[in-house]
């Protein structure tokens, strides 16, 4: 069944007040770090202190021999780990990998890489007994440019790592990892036939996802191996699954609890503390509390890439682009696995190209591994590309928005990564852009205008929502999906929708790993999309129930009774006179008449709907300075469907917000010693509230026809257009094509300096 | 283990022979806005906190004879929500406004922003600019010491043992005088000083300048005075030309370090467009 007509839904597109909302405003709401559990130790790791060293030896008996210290742990005290592709979080992550992220083995690979942990009494022990461990290195050459690691003769890495993607494969090892290739038709014969070529060379910096709650978990091992987790991340199931690997346990015996999420944005999809805890607390038998400082957040989570992305376009002189090349290079951080592959095949996903090519070099240095932030890789491939189609815009004198519409994929238009867009929404956000307001605004001296748009998939996947009717007719949902964006609200609005009901009747809850089926992790834009459709079609479940309930209650056939306005009702006038029957009034007879009333669903969902965005974006530039003030943005995006509005509002507003500090301010300085030198907020700078012009959210509604209510995820592609909206609207305001990201102000002065 | 105490003493006779007798390192503590940040990570590891907010007349703004005595202690809301104190030293008040959040601003002092010896503290080019005088206290005594003779480098204070900063003192100021500062950050707020810059200065009737003091902050190891940007704008109604000599006289007094938060060549040439945009604000406010 689908709720495909707006005008009939009742509940779906109203902005109710969110169930989670008060314990979060008041301070009642439990993240990671505010679990406690009786006897529990404190733990805490020791970090790397060079870029690039050999482990020679880890003495731990100093730090053993302090009293209060109960354990010390090190790579020895997990398992050695094969090389596995692990298909749990988001984004590719080998299980080797990871263990050796979580502690290193053998090698240090970059500053603040974890060596050793203890678990002691008190904080300032653990301390004390981290500083009683003596880590002999060998020093060896690192290597943090993206660029500088591809070159012959760079500090390898992993002298294992043989470059993939390649024919022959190579038999020297390199830190490149990977090369990719997406392409359609015949792309050096159709640059042959442009008028026009554009050409640049653009780079993205590593930015970090910036939740505001760092890392942090309480692990309790018990005598029978029966491990609970407390931790805060976007997946429970992902934080069991890779704990059992990681430490060699089986999955029924790790029961993982979701706390409150204080924001992930990609960031915690995969782990750092947890399997350390568990080490530490089946060497103790207590639980193990690891919390974070925002010093370790920055320099050993996260981030995500920094790249290198070379465009090449072809156009007619009207504007057709008759073929695209795009190569790019990512940063993967220690490890491999950067979102170079996403990048490729979102970069011009926008467009309707017929030749078109795509390459991509997934590439190791001595910095954290990165891990998934919203929309991974999408971003930084799009400043590429969407600044490239602003220099084509400009050569060939057309409105950038018109030469977007001249592009534009539109259903039925086939993608270079291989499938056929059908149901998409992006024409209709570039007629937006063109009939807002904001884009015929007036502006002043010093101020200039960008436009740019993005792409993305979108997934579904696995989840599992149980809806269950209490006894006195109010419904409890059950998901597997932390709630990071308002998920807990748009579950119980669809669920109100489906039985007829006010939402404030039903109330929803996220269960752990024993109390609820596997569900994937929030990520990809899939949960409304996913796990909705699975509370959907639990709730209907339940609604077909509760009809049969009525039946058995009239003494009439099932079919007999109709489900409206929350109420049975017959389904006319052969089937009998009866009064209307409401939730709560069948919800009291349960046990006379069947017992509970419940329902649980498992799906994979499939048929996400891709998203899309066009941003506008205003900046007034101060020539003396560099410094650039964001005077106006306006955000339109295909959402699908708008299930609880203001909250898809807040996904595009955030977005918008952190792709804007991503063009802006946002990197990592490292020093010549190879160490992060802006591991905190007051120098690595996400923007603050008065950094920020209101940004409006301009919401289009393109149905996904493959989700009851027509739903698309909404969360990701919002970072997408903006690196480039921003750099062309800079280019606007000043005449200076900023092909390097952030464009800070020392840059932008320099800048005007050298013209 | 470590370990760590605490004393709030209630006079200064008290807080001066507390410091002068502490064994090991002794912190004062007044807004403890850096402090502690510092203890938190680490960076200092103190034997002693001395909290100094118990003195009587350390907290608080007295006018005297035209001019204003702030105690060391004094809350940065509190600077900013005085009257008097805002109408004749606006620059030295806007510049104490800047210092840390909101929240910040309820506990963080004028005496901590300048004793914590950061080259970029927000506070200090204005007081320097303003002619503000602390007053130390010690074991030998009292003395008034110019504010710009503090701070001899980052993180260092020509403070002796045993000695505290009480109070500041800021001049009645001459007719047509005012003041300004500016800073540079990379975003609008909550944020540490690239380059910061105080004006003050005094026109006659006709609208020339007949005095002014230039100060920068994170430009130097220590905050430095401009007088070639002074030399050059006395005697001028504020036109192009003086402008453009202060602009090169602030370059020329430059001598930074290019860091995280910037590189030499952008601090020296935000120096020079401050100073000139921080004296246009201060001639206004002046009356020229």
């Amino acid at each position: 069944m689908t709720y495909l007509n707006k005008a009939d839904l009742k509940v779906v597109g109203t902005r109710p007040i969110r169930p989670d909302g008060v314990d979060k405003v008041t301070g009642r709401a439990v993240f990671g770090a505010d679990q406690a559990l009786p006897g529990m130790l404190v733990g805490k790791l020791l970090r790397s202190t060079h870029a690039h060293a050999k482990i020679v030896s880890i003495d731990t008996s100093k730090a053993l021999a302090l009293k209060g210290v109960k354990a010390v742990v090190t790579s020895a005290d997990f398992p050695d780990i094969p090389s596995e592709e692990a298909f749990v979080g988001e984004g590719p992550m080998n299980f080797r990998d990871l263990s050796r992220n979580v502690m290193a083995r053998g090698k240090v690979l970059y500053h603040g890489h974890a060596v050793a942990a203890v678990a002691a009494t008190t904080s300032e022990i653990a301390d004390a007994a981290l500083a009683l461990i003596d880590v002999k290195y060998e020093v060896l050459p690192f290597v943090i440019d993206v660029e500088e690691a591809m070159k012959p003769g760079a500090p390898v890495l992993h002298n294992d790592l043989f470059t993939q993607g390649t024919t022959p494969q190579p038999t020297e090892p390199s830190n490149v990892a990977k090369r990719v290739q997406f392409a359609l038709g015949d792309v050096d014969a159709a640059f042959k036939t442009a008028d026009v070529i554009v050409e640049g060379r653009y780079t993205t910096e590593p930015v970090h996802q910036a939740y505001i709650e760092p890392h942090a978990c309480v692990v309790s091992v018990g005598a029978d191996g029966q491990a609970i987790i407390y931790s805060s991340s976007q997946g429970h199931f992902m934080v069991r699954a890779y704990c059992a690997k990681l430490l060699g346990m089986e999955l029924s015996n790790i029961r993982a609890m979701p706390s409150e999420i204080g924001g992930g944005f990609g960031g915690k999809t995969l782990v750092y503390l947890e399997p350390v805890a568990m080490a530490l607390s089946k060497q103790t038998g207590r639980p193990v509390k690891m919390v974070m400082t925002r010093e370790d957040v920055f320099r050993a989570t996260g981030p995500t890439s920094g790249g290198v992305i070379e465009v090449k376009l072809g156009a007619k002189k009207d504007g057709t682009i008759v073929a695209a090349e795009a190569i790019l290079k990512f940063q993967a951080g220690a490890f491999p696995g950067s979102p170079v592959q996403p990048g490729c095949m979102t970069c011009f996903a926008m467009y309707d190209l017929k030749d078109v090519r795509i390459i991509g070099y997934d590439v190791v240095s001595n910095r954290p591994k990165v891990a998934a932030y919203r929309a991974p890789g999408a971003p930084i491939s799009t400043f590429g590309t969407e600044s490239a189609m602003d220099e084509l815009a400009l050569k060939l004198g057309m409105d950038p928005i018109e030469l977007r519409l001249k592009n534009a994929a539109k259903d039925g238009t086939k993608a270079a990564y291989g499938p056929t867009l059908q149901n998409i929404g992006y024409i209709p956000t570039l007629q937006a852009a063109k009939a807002h307001p904001h884009y015929s605004a007036p502006l002043g001296k010093n101020q200039g205008r960008g436009v740019a748009s993005g792409f993305w998939f979108n997934i579904g996947g696995e989840s599992s929502g149980s809806v269950h009717v209490n006894e006195d007719g109010s419904v409890s949902i059950v998901t597997g999906s932390p709630d990071i964006g308002g998920s807990r609200a748009s579950m119980a609005m669809m669920c109100a929708e489906v039985l007829g009901i006010p939402m404030e009747k039903v109330r929803p809850v996220v269960g752990d790993t024993a109390t609820i089926g596997f569900t994937h992790l929030t990520g990809g834009s899939r949960v409304t999309f996913a796990t909705g459709m699975a509370v959907t079609q639990a709730a209907e479940k339940v609604r077909d129930e509760l009809k049969v309930r009525a039946a058995k209650i009239w003494d009439i056939p099932p079919e007999a009774v109709e489900w409206k306005d929350g109420m049975a009702v017959p389904a006319g006038a052969n089937a009998g006179g009866f009064d209307p029957l409401s939730l709560a009034d069948i919800a009291i007879k349960a046990a006379k008449t069947g017992g509970p009333i419940i329902s649980e669903v498992s799906v994979n969902a499939q048929g996400a709907g891709p998203g899309f965005a066009t941003h506008i974006c205003d900046v007034e530039v101060d020539p003396e300075t560099g410094f650039t003030t964001v005077l106006r943005y306006t955000a339109i995006q295909d959402v699908g469907r708008a299930i609880h509005p203001s909250y898809v509002e807040g996904q595009i507003q955030g977005g918008a917000a952190q792709g804007i500090g991503w063009a802006l301010n946002e990197e990592y300085i490292y020093n010549a010693k190879g160490e992060l030198d802006n591991p905190g907020f007051l120098d690595y700078r996400v923007p603050v509230a008065s950094d920020m012009p209101m940004i409006e959210a301009v919401m289009i509604e393109v149905p996904n026809p493959r989700h009851p209510f027509g739903a698309k995820g909404v969360g990701e592609v919002p970072i997408v257009p903006p690196l480039a909206a921003v750099a062309n609207a800079v280019r606007s305001a000043t005449g200076l094509r900023m092909a390097d990201l952030p464009i800070s102000p020392p840059k932008l002065r320099a800048a005007f300096d050298a013209r | 283990m470590s370990s760590l105490s605490y004393t709030a003493p209630t006079s200064v006779n008290e807080a001066v022979g507390i410091l002068a007798g502490a064994q090991g390192l002794a912190k004062i503590l007044s807004g403890g806005t850096d402090l502690l940040v510092q203890l938190r990570s680490g960076r200092t590891k103190p034997d002693i906190i001395v909290d100094t907010k118990k003195i009587p007349g350390i907290m608080g703004i007295r006018e005297v004879d035209g001019g204003f005595v702030i105690g060391a202690a004094t809350p940065c809301s509190v600077i900013g929500e005085h009257a008097g104190l805002s109408a004749a030293y606006p620059g030295v008040v806007e510049a104490s406004g800047l210092i840390g959040s909101t929240q910040v601003q309820g506990r963080c002092t004028l005496a901590g922003n300048l004793c914590n010896a950061s080259p970029a503290a927000d506070s200090v080019p204005a007081m320097i600019a303003a002619r503000a005088t602390a007053i130390v206290v010690g074991p030998s005594g009292q003395r008034a010491v110019p504010v710009e003779q503090i701070v001899t480098g980052p993180g260092r204070t020509s403070l002796a043992k045993g000695e505290f900063i009480l109070e500041f003192h800021l001049p009645k100021p001459a007719p047509h005088s005012s003041d300004a500062y500016l800073r540079f950050i990379p975003r609008t707020e909550m944020d540490i000083a690239v380059v910061g810059v105080g004006v003050s200065l005094t026109v006659d009737a006709a609208g020339v300048i007949t005095d002014a003091r230039i100060a920068l902050g994170a430009v130097a190891p220590t905050q430095v005075l401009v007088p070639d940007g002074a030399a050059a704008i006395i005697g001028s109604k504020l036109d192009d030309a003086a402008l453009a000599k202060l602009d090169a006289a602030a370059r020329a007094v430059c001598n930074p370090i290019t860091d995280k938060r910037g590189t030499i060549d952008f601090r020296i040439k935000i120096a020079g467009v401050l100073a000139r945009r921080a004296a246009t604000i201060a001639y206004k406010r002046a009356g020229g």
